[in-house]
């Protein structure tokens, strides 16, 4: 026990220092099963949303059935990039590429199918939403979805552009 | 092996290029905390519980600075929640690693999760709601030696509690992306991976009956064809005799094969899959039953249901034998035409079924699944007879206005309770029905009611459930429901399971309150899902990253 208290200070010292967290470098895939680096989740220097979800998981299938439909508008307002992050095990994952193109979302979709990803961002609950700030800095998260939060997160995106800090 | 990590720690903050690591460091975690007041209500089977309160809580501590990385995980089960195994008892550092990144190589020492392929053989992962961790104590590498190839080897023992598993693990994989790895193929539409994996476990024979095999060794192919809007994935896994508690202690190998096949267009998506297991239970300790030190994973294959009615009879794949098969259709209906509306409408079907693997005797004088004999033959195509499991489900996605939207699901289940189960109550037969319809008030407001109604011949007959939530984008909302029981022929079970609940979320803090009688199952309240044991009392669930 007392190394853990040990290992506590250690955290609670560079804590100190930390700046905002970034992007974790991890291995994710695409739906079509090919592998690629969370590295390549990038928007030229804009505002980036990183939603986890899973094809099970009702709020969030409703969160980003909200997100396609604003999605054009928020572009051309914005420049934001959506990634959608499923976290579908080997049991859905095959089933995330029909979905997905099913149900014509207009957003990039990377698939987490082990939660690699899903634990170096240390998400517990989907759904689960990031900014990312042009600096790959992780800004601002929310976890869940109700009907109308899509308006919190655009009024955010917003406030990112014109420089100001939605860090809380 | 914790001193080894404080002492890691120390030199690190000592060395010169301390000043400039700190600099580039950053701490993350998060934290959840479960716990439950219980009441005892002998109608719907809840006992009393001696300690009252019970309760599950996890911090996950990660440092990193460039290259480096390193975390803890503490656990604390003061006492385990119901539903859980008891096994987790008390506190402790069950999960702590460190590893090392450049360039094209990594190295994890300590505690790490890994998946092979699709797990068939090897799924090394933490489902903290099912309490499951097998998460391997050992070495990993893994390797990218020249573009398009991956490489992993893995050394280990399993998490067993707050212990470690008997048994040692090791595996190599390696997966080869053709297009990546020849640029004259970069272009071609033809896109193909394929990949293979040995996996090993190695446990001493203590057994005074049988000659057990204690090295077991395994291995699989696989193979991922994508050509236009066309996807074929593939794989196939094989181990050799591995007698256990679980497959009854039988010397027959076992061998698994899953196959897949999509396409996907623009508003419309099917997938096709069947496998085959047989005999395919594989743990690093042969004695062990139930969720713990299990190697490998093998998912069912039917849709995961969330509404609390659908969820009622969910199927888990028997790693003994099942040949399973299922197809899923996506299909959007256009938005301004007659059925899709203003907005469009969203069409998922799914149809599953899963039946028993044809069974023979071995020969005349050995009878079906006798220990230490190879158990039984079996015609690698053929279906057996007995019907495990099978659903028939259609869900219907339509926003009538900006006000107004609906989800509408319709399923048929068969589910043989004696397979599944392992009682003597037959097999039930069940219509579902469920309208899940949302009502926005203002643009942050609004009104969700699910209307659910079960109706079946077998078990405990018809149930009905309403649910009514009222949320406040993007913090708040609050819930009442309601399952009744109402076909009970027997009148004093005709129970009504209420639940209320209330949550509050501040960005990435959440706290949620629910009281009431809860069937096991799978909840979604307020925008998050988690699995929920049978019980009655006061839950409150705190979670929080940073």
């Amino acid at each position: 026990m007392k190394s853990f208290f040990g290992i506590l200070t250690f955290f609670a010292v560079i804590s100190l220092t930390a700046q905002n967290n970034t992007v974790p470098t991890v291995d994710l895939k695409k739906p079509d099963g090919t592998i690629v680096s969370s590295d390549s989740i990038l928007n030229n220097g804009k505002p980036i949303i990183i939603s986890f979800w899973a094809t099970w998981c009702k709020p969030c299938v409703k969160e980003l059935t909200t997100f396609a439909e604003v999605y054009e508008e928020w572009q051309e307002e914005t420049g934001v990039k959506l990634y959608a992050i499923s976290i579908d095990d080997s049991r859905t994952f095959p089933n995330v590429a029909s979905f997905v193109n099913g149900r014509d979302w207009p957003f990039d979709v990377l698939c987490d199918p082990n939660a690699d990803f899903k634990r170096a961002m240390n998400v517990n609950l989907v759904p689960h939403t990031f900014i990312i700030d042009k600096d790959r800095k992780i800004v601002w998260q929310h976890t869940s979805f109700t009907e109308g939060g899509e308006l919190e997160l655009i009024d955010l995106i917003r406030k990112l552009n014109s420089g100001e800090n939605i860090n809380e | 092996m914790n001193k080894f990590f404080t002492a890691a720690l120390l030199i690190m903050s000592m060395t010169s290029v301390a000043q400039n690591v700190l600099q580039n460091a950053q701490i993350h975690g998060d934290f959840q905390t479960d716990f439950q007041y219980y009441m005892a209500d002998s109608a719907i089977g809840a006992d009393t519980i001696p300690e009252k309160l019970l309760s599950n809580g996890y911090l996950n501590l990660m440092f990193s600075a460039g290259n480096f990385s390193a975390g803890i995980r503490y656990e604390n089960y003061n006492n385990v929640m119901l539903g859980f195994d008891p096994r987790y008892k008390g506190s402790g550092i069950p999960y702590r690693f460190a590893s090392y990144s450049h360039k094209d190589f990594d190295i994890t020492v300590g505690n790490y999760y890994e998946q092979f392929g699709s797990g068939m053989l090897l799924r090394i992962y933490e489902e903290r709601s099912l309490g499951i961790d097998n998460s391997l104590d050992g070495i990993r590498l893994r390797f990218k030696p020249y573009k398009g190839i991956y490489l992993k080897g893995v050394i280990g023992q399993q998490r067993f509690f707050f212990d470690k598993g008997e048994g040692i693990v090791r595996g190599i994989d390696g997966e080869v992306n053709l297009n990546e790895l020849n640029d004259k193929w970069s272009g071609s539409k033809l896109r193909t991976t394929i990949g293979g994996s040995f996996v090993s476990k190695y446990q001493p024979d203590k057994n005074p009956i049988y000659k057990l095999p204690e090295n077991v060794g395994s291995w699989a192919g696989r193979i991922t064809l994508n050509y236009g809007n066309w996807m074929l994935n593939s794989e196939y896994a094989y181990k050799v005799n591995d007698p256990s508690t679980v497959n009854k202690m039988i010397y027959k190998p076992g061998e698994a094969l899953f196959a897949s096949l999509c396409y996907s267009q623009k508003g419309l998506g099917i997938t096709l899959s069947a496998k085959r297991i047989d005999n395919m239970n594989f743990r690093s300790d042969r004695t062990v039953t139930g969720n713990a030190l299990t190697m490998n994973y093998l998912p069912a294959l039917t849709k995961p249901h969330t509404y609390t009615l659908l969820a009622f009879y969910p199927y888990a794949t028997q790693p003994n034998g099942e040949m399973a098969l299922q197809g899923q259709l996506n299909y959007k209906i256009k938005k301004n035409t007659t059925l899709g509306g203003k907005y469009g409408t969203d069409i998922a079907f799914n149809y599953s079924r899963a039946n028993a693997i044809d069974m023979q005797k071995v020969n005349d004088s050995t009878a079906l699944m006798q220990p230490g004999t190879l158990g039984y033959k079996s015609d690698f195509f053929a279906i057996g007879d007995e019907l495990y499991f099978e659903d028939v489900n259609i869900e219907v996605s339509h926003k009538f206005n900006k006000k107004l939207k609906g989800i509408f699901t319709w399923a048929y289940l068969t589910y043989n309770s004696d397979v599944i189960e392992g009682h003597t109550d037959g097999t039930f037969y069940s219509h579902i029905g469920v309208a899940d319809i949302t009502y926005k008030i203002t643009p942050t407001k609004s009104l969700r009611l699910e209307a659910q109604h079960l109706m079946t011949k077998q078990d405990k007959k018809n149930w009905a459930n309403v649910m009514l939530e009222f949320t406040m984008a993007p913090k708040w909302f609050i819930m009442a429901g309601d399952s009744y029981n109402y076909g009970n022929p027997v009148k004093s079970k005709k129970l009504h399971y209420y639940t209320f609940g209330f949550g509050y979320t501040k960005n990435s803090s959440r706290i949620a309150l629910t009281y009431g009688k809860q069937r096991e199952g799978i909840v979604c309240v307020g925008g998050v899902c988690r699995n929920v044991p049978a019980s009655y009392g006061l839950l409150v669930t705190i979670t929080s990253n940073f």
